[in-house]
């Protein structure tokens, strides 16, 4: 499997925020997105996602090996966080629960609701429910906010397990992880010319 | 989809709000009326089925908009939005959420705020069926105008003002059907007609709130 | 050959309606003033109803735009999800309004015309009863454009709303003949020569509806401007902002 993606340009809100973005990502590669704060890094990867449609360009990627994960983590307070992955699991139809509960030390928590968790514990969650669906396709969002050194470490060791399993990652971080990744600077990619979704009218 | 079946239901009655609400808004409305129109037994008889479905409607009326809202709060909605199952399948599962925890606890409270408004006996029966069969398309409808206003900040008013005129036929077939009941009629048409509304909402409208829900999503 | 998606560029548009606009706004007028000042002053006395039928030249105008604005809305709908042009996302948007006030003059020219007919302001008849709900579904439509910020966002859902609206404002329109079977007389205008009205009342009432038809036009064709003119602006001041 690849991901391939060719003259990808994307918009938020409708304006245009990246332009000509290509990039070609092998089986057990990472790619680091890298740029500041509102370069559209977030628009790239939810377009990535399918959950906005592109500009323009092409993107090679099956959506049904594709796995995505936010700045919110989707986590429900009232239930527990066994039950949190549980249902991400059998949404998924995979059942590796016990095994991303010790991927990210959770497991003396498990019965806790995941109301009582901390910020880092809660993203934690959010991220052991990357082991649960079973995809090839990790594209991540910021998914290191307000982890630890250690909680990172975990993290960092969780995508290489991945990468070495045959899988792709898609990360925006501005932290350093410690993988042999390929980064991508999204600054290259800001349109020269200011397109809004409102070209028609001018 | 039973996944996010049995978390939608346990998520209401965790956090209270679903089951409770509902059901307590319903009985609050009964009693009201009442207290507005006079304790006159024969003219609360003669209004009963009209009264106790407009309680049901407004009672279903009020967790609306927590069927998408919450989700999209925490984040939960996009990741459902890019899981393996398809939106229009989400949108019947949480409405099928909905009813369960909204709609069929006031289906079976009905009969007995029906004898608070001296309900005829020959009602209780139909007025059981019609919001058996009415309530499920409230849900649905309900969860149509929950996906176009899940964007909106505060949007329950709008959702409300958006919701209402769609329910005009289920509210005119079902209380018919409660009425004819009630009077000893034949309720074979209105029947008819509401089971008919039922299925067309059931079957056509997930498709308009998934394509709505995309656009917000987006 | 010319399409008619050519019109649906927006400074297509701008430049054609601006021809064409003072000559609709002015044959409206002229039908307007012409056929209320025949039907009001140079038509007999109905020998049932009296000088109130006169209130007719208001009231079957505004309620045939009331529901052709809705259709045109539809219509309008339609081609915004099927080919996606602004102008026809914005005409939708434009009409909405008119058709809403139209709702209202013929909801009021009816109390106006019942209370003396019939001895009542309002009954809970069907026709009168499906307009009520027609306003109401203009009002949501309304209210859901004010409610979101993003054009094309707010486009799309009013898009489908206008749709699935249309299916249960039908749907309601039968629910409420079954509900209550009204007092309100049968279609005064049909092609079917019989039961029409008299021809003194007819000429004078054609007049006035292509009159409402022209003016509704001039003022869905004035709005669509405006709201084209807004987005204008604001796409040059996204761009100024950016530059």
């Amino acid at each position: 499997m690849e991901l391939i993606v060719e003259d990808l340009s994307v918009a938020r809100g409708g304006m245009a925020v990246l332009e000509g973005v290509c990039f070609r990502l092998a089986c057990g590669h990472a790619l680091v997105l890298r740029g500041p704060n509102g370069a559209g890094k977030t628009t790239l990867l939810r377009t990535l996602a399918g959950l906005q449609p592109p500009r323009g360009g092409r993107i090679s990627l099956d959506r049904e090996a594709m796995v995505y994960a936010a700045h919110a983590d989707g986590i429900k307070a009232v239930l527990t966080v066994e039950e949190n992955l549980r249902f991400w699991a059998d949404l998924y139809r995979v059942d590796a629960v016990g095994a991303a509960l010790e991927a990210f030390a959770l497991g003396p928590l498990a019965d806790r609701p995941a109301g009582a968790l901390s910020a880092g514990q809660k993203r934690r969650l959010g991220l052991a429910r990357l082991l649960v669906t079973g995809r090839r396709v990790w594209v991540l969002d910021e998914p290191t906010v307000s982890l630890d050194a250690e909680a990172v470490g975990m993290f960092a060791r969780a995508v290489r397990a991945h990468l070495a399993g045959g899988g792709l990652a898609v990360i925006a971080t501005h932290i350093e992880l410690g993988l042999e990744a390929e980064v991508l600077d999204v600054a290259r990619f800001r349109p020269r010319r200011v397109v809004t979704g409102d070209e028609d009218f001018l | 989809m039973k996944a996010l079946l049995v978390r939608d239901l346990k998520l209401a009655v965790r956090a209270g709000g679903g089951f409770g609400l509902g059901l307590a808004f319903f009985l609050i409305v009964v009693v009201l009326v009442p207290f507005a129109v006079g304790p006159e037994t024969a003219l609360l008889t003669r209004i009963a089925p009209g009264i106790l479905w407009i309680g049901a409607l407004l009672a279903c009326l009020l967790s609306l908009d927590r069927i998408l809202a919450l989700d999209r709060e925490d984040g939960s909605l996009d990741l459902i939005a890019t899981a393996p199952l398809p939106l229009e399948a989400a949108v019947s599962v949480k409405a099928l959420a909905h009813w369960l925890t909204t709609g069929l606890p006031l289906v079976i409270a009905a009969p007995v705020l029906g004898v608070l408004l001296n309900l005829r006996g020959e009602g209780y029966g139909w007025l059981v069926v019609s919001l058996a069969i009415g309530t499920p398309a409230l849900s649905v409808i309900g969860t149509f105008g929950a996906a176009l206003t899940v964007g909106i900040k505060r949007g329950g008013l709008l959702l409300s003002l958006l919701v209402l005129p769609l329910y005009v036929p289920v509210l005119i077939f079902g209380a018919e059907v409660a009425r004819r009941g009630a009077e000893g009629l034949s309720v074979a048409t209105p029947l008819a007609l509401l089971g008919a509304v039922t299925c067309g909402t059931i079957a056509l409208l997930p498709f308009a709130s998934a394509a709505v829900l995309r656009v917000n999503l987006r | 050959m010319a399409s008619i998606w050519e019109y649906a560029n927006p400074r297509k548009f701008m430049s054609v309606t601006d021809r064409v606009l003072p000559w609709i706004a002015g044959l409206s007028a002229i039908a307007l003033v012409a056929g209320l000042a025949w039907g009001f002053f140079l038509t007999p006395d109905d020998y049932r109803q009296g000088s109130t039928v006169k209130i007719i030249y208001l009231h079957v105008p505004a309620a045939l735009m009331a529901i052709n604005g809705w259709l045109m809305m539809l219509a309008a709908s339609l081609v915004w999800l099927v080919r996606r042009h602004h102008v026809s996302a914005l005409a939708a948007r434009a009409a909405a309004p008119v058709g809403a006030v139209m709702t209202v003059i013929a909801l009021l020219t009816g109390a106006i015309w019942g209370q003396p007919m019939w001895g009542t302001w309002w009954a809970w008849d069907p026709r009168l009863t499906s307009f009520l709900i027609l306003f109401l579904f203009y009002l949501g439509y309304i209210a859901l454009w004010a409610a979101i910020e993003d054009g094309d966002t707010a486009a799309d859902l009013t898009s489908v709303l206008c749709l699935v609206g249309s299916v249960f404002a039908l749907l309601s329109r039968y629910a409420v003949n079954f509900w209550n079977q009204g007092l309100h007389q049968g279609a005064s205008l049909s092609l079917d020569k019989e039961e029409n009205v008299a021809d003194v009342f007819y000429f004078p009432l054609l007049l006035c509806i292509a009159g409402f038809v022209l003016f509704f036009l001039a003022l869905v064709l004035l709005r669509t401007r405006t709201e084209i003119r807004a987005r204008r602006m604001r796409a040059l001041m996204a761009r100024e902002r950016m530059a």
